[in-house]
């Protein structure tokens, strides 16, 4: 019988990622419902400082590896110093984050550990103590569970912005192990790193994402959607017709051969909702769209759609929302 | 140089997906099958490397027979040869299954570099290339939005969430690839390149072709299986903002209804 659940946190910058703490909260209804203990994976350069914050989404210990060699992701490097850390757990189920470096940790720790992963899960389900996760597949087309074959080691990592988190208790603390870990030689490094510091938000971690397709005709449009997301603390994205035109980004695009969204609020300004870029975004809590076109696609996934001319519309809509804002 | 491409054959974008009858699997008698729009940019970024250095392109797949056509693709785009792996005992296989396969055959090819997609557009795993490069101990360059290559070092520059960075390895490598089709733009298969592609060798193995056996990689070694599909939830029918109003009385009706109905504002 094992003995935990262990989460993999992200810790970068400074800071552990968002979905550090979302996943210690589903690691947390996890363990209760399995009577198992809930550990947690901190590795990073200077991460120490931060652990204690795991505790207060129930985290009860926290296996640290603090080295300068773990400043940046590098799968050589955290692939089997994460592994070596997890048998120190003796973990039935392992969560982490569906973050880009999560994904790409989670898959080759998988290989590592000869077992299988769930990756970018949406929910988590427990029935007589046998775990299955549920992903979307073919673009969030349709929904597939997953099984663990009997005895192997149950990876799943999860979406950023979907499991809910627990209200954290400032009052907890985690007990804290430092690991030695050897850094492995590797062939692969960090040349370079250029982080935005304009306080930019995050596609996959934004609350709200205001989007921009081809009806907004240009780039320089787009400073529109900049004022409009700025009042509202929100990302902004692009469909791939304004990324193609070389308007936006690539890093911008939201769909299937894009990023995967999941906001409380998208609003869509000039989409027409291509099946390809539902696939981003069709799982986003509320979705708004402003087009001018009645019959556009993106109007049967919106919960409220204006037909309106977006030139017209979003410089009037943006000064409600100033409106609002400012009363507060 | 010596390239490998791992490419997948996926649905295409546009298709509508059906769960067959069994419950967790899908009908596939009515879709049409690409290139993983990932593995494209992965043939177009080999190819490039390729102009640069000269050296052959191997496409090495798993799948059905159907999967010939999408290296026949690859081939007629430019690349030189292919590998289809089509063997019954993986039809129930897991990602690292597959990807046990896959370095298998990499490991016959001896390559400089491995490029892939950073994950296919069907079942979505973003495993293979990793697991693939775990299994040959190789190190891996993820989500690659460029590439350059000298013929001994690997550098690319990657976005993460907040920035990007630019990371690079000896060689060999795996490359996973990132980006966007702006990013890449991968090339068409001209009409000269598709008379060209029919003569081009195309290698079909079977697992002992690889010196493999399906206890390591086929159904009864997977850990992980898929047991059943659903569609998603219809979403709730929406509303269009009353046309009755004018611009003003429409955007003062959206805060609104955010405000109160979906408090999301
Ligand atoms: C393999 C593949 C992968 C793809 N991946 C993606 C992806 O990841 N993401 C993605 O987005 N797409 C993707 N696509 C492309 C997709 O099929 C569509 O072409 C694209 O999403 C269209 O972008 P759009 O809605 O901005 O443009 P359009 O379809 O041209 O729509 C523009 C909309 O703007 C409206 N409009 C114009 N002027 C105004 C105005 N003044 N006021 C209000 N409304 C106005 C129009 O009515 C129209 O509905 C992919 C396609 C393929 C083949
Ligand atoms: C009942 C059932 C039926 C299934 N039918 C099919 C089917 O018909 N076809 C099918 O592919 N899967 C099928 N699967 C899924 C299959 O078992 C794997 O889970 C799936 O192929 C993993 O691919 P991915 O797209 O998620 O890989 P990812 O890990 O997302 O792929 C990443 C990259 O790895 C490389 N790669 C991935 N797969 C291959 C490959 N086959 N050959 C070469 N390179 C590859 C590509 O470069 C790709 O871009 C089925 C599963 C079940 C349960």
């Amino acid at each position: 019988m094992a003995e935990s659940v262990c989460i993999v946190a992200e810790y970068r910058d400074g800071a552990f990622r968002k979905v550090s703490y979302e996943i210690a909260s589903e690691g947390r209804r996890i363990a209760d419902t399995l009577g198992l203990k809930l550990y947690g994976i901190a590795i990073g350069s200077g991460v120490s400082d931060k652990v204690q914050e795991l505790a207060k989404y129930g985290v009860e210990k926290v296996l640290v590896a603090d080295d300068p060699a773990f400043e940046h992701y590098i799968a050589e490097t955290y692939v089997p110093a994460v592994a070596e850390m997890l048998q120190q757990c003796d973990p039935a189920v392992v969560l982490l984050p569906a973050s880009m470096n999560g994904k790409d940790l989670s898959a080759r720790l998988a290989a590592r550990l000869e077992t299988g992963l769930a990756q970018d899960s949406t929910e988590i389900s427990v029935e007589d103590g046998k775990i299955k996760a549920k992903r979307p597949l073919f673009g969030g087309k349709c929904l597939g569970w997953y099984e663990w074959a009997d005895g192997a080691l149950v990876m799943i990592s999860c979406r950023p912005n979907v499991m809910s988190m627990l209200e954290p208790d400032e009052s907890k603390q985690a007990e804290v192990v430092k690991v030695d870990v050897s850094v492995p030689e590797a062939r692969s490094k960090v040349v370079s790193v250029d982080m935005d510091t304009s306080g930019k938000i995050e596609l996959t971690e934004a609350d709200i994402i205001v989007s921009g397709g081809r009806g907004m005709k240009g780039p320089e449009n787009f400073a529109m959607l900049e004022e409009l997301a700025g009042l509202l603390g929100a990302a902004v994205g692009a469909s791939r017709a304004a990324v193609d035109a070389g308007w936006r980004p690539h890093s911008d695009q939201v769909g299937q051969t894009g990023k995967v969204v999941t906001p409380n609020l998208y609003i869509a300004v000039g989409i027409s909702g291509a099946i390809q870029h539902l696939a981003g975004m069709g799982s986003s809590k509320y979705i708004v769209a402003v087009n001018k076109d009645p019959d556009a696609p993106i109007f049967s996934k919106a919960d409220y759609g204006v037909v309106e001319d977006l030139f017209k519309f979003i410089p009037v809509f943006t000064e409600e929302v100033r409106r609002l804002k400012s009363s507060e | 140089m010596n390239i490998v491409v791992l490419l997948k054959q996926t649905p295409d974008t546009e298709s509508v997906i059906r769960i067959a009858g069994d419950g967790r699997s899908i009908e596939t008698q009515d879709i049409k099958w690409i290139i993983n729009p990932y593995d494209e940019f992965a043939v177009e970024a080999a190819l490039r490397l390729k102009e640069q250095h000269g050296g052959t392109v191997t496409i090495v797949s798993w799948g059905p027979q159907r999967v010939v056509e999408s290296i026949r693709t690859a081939l007629a785009m430019g690349a030189d040869k292919g590998m289809l792996i089509d063997d019954e005992a993986l039809e129930e296989s897991d990602s690292l299954g597959i990807a046990k396969v896959l370095a298998a055959a990499v490991q016959e090819l001896n390559p400089d570099i491995v490029l892939c997609g950073h994950r296919a557009v069907d079942y979505d795993h973003n495993q293979r290339g990793p697991m693939v490069a775990e299994l040959l101990g190789w190190p891996h360059l993820p989500l690659a939005v460029s590439l350059e290559c000298d013929g001994t070092t690997v550098k690319i520059e990657r976005p993460v969430e907040g920035g990007k960075m630019v990371v690079e390895s000896s060689l060999p490598a795996v490359v996973t690839m990132g980006g966007s089709h702006a990013v890449w733009n991968p090339r068409y298969a001209s009409l000269p390149g598709i008379m060209k592609a029919r003569k081009k060798p195309l290698d079909v193995k079977k697992l002992a072709d690889l010196g493999l056996n399906p206890e390591e990689c086929g159904s009864g070694a997977a850990k992980i299986r898929l047991v059943s599909l659903e569609m998603p939830p219809e979403r709730k029918p929406g509303r269009i903002i009353n046309g009755d109003l004018d611009t003003e009385g429409k955007a003062k009706e959206l805060v609104r209804a955010l405000r109160e109905e979906a408090k999301v504002i």
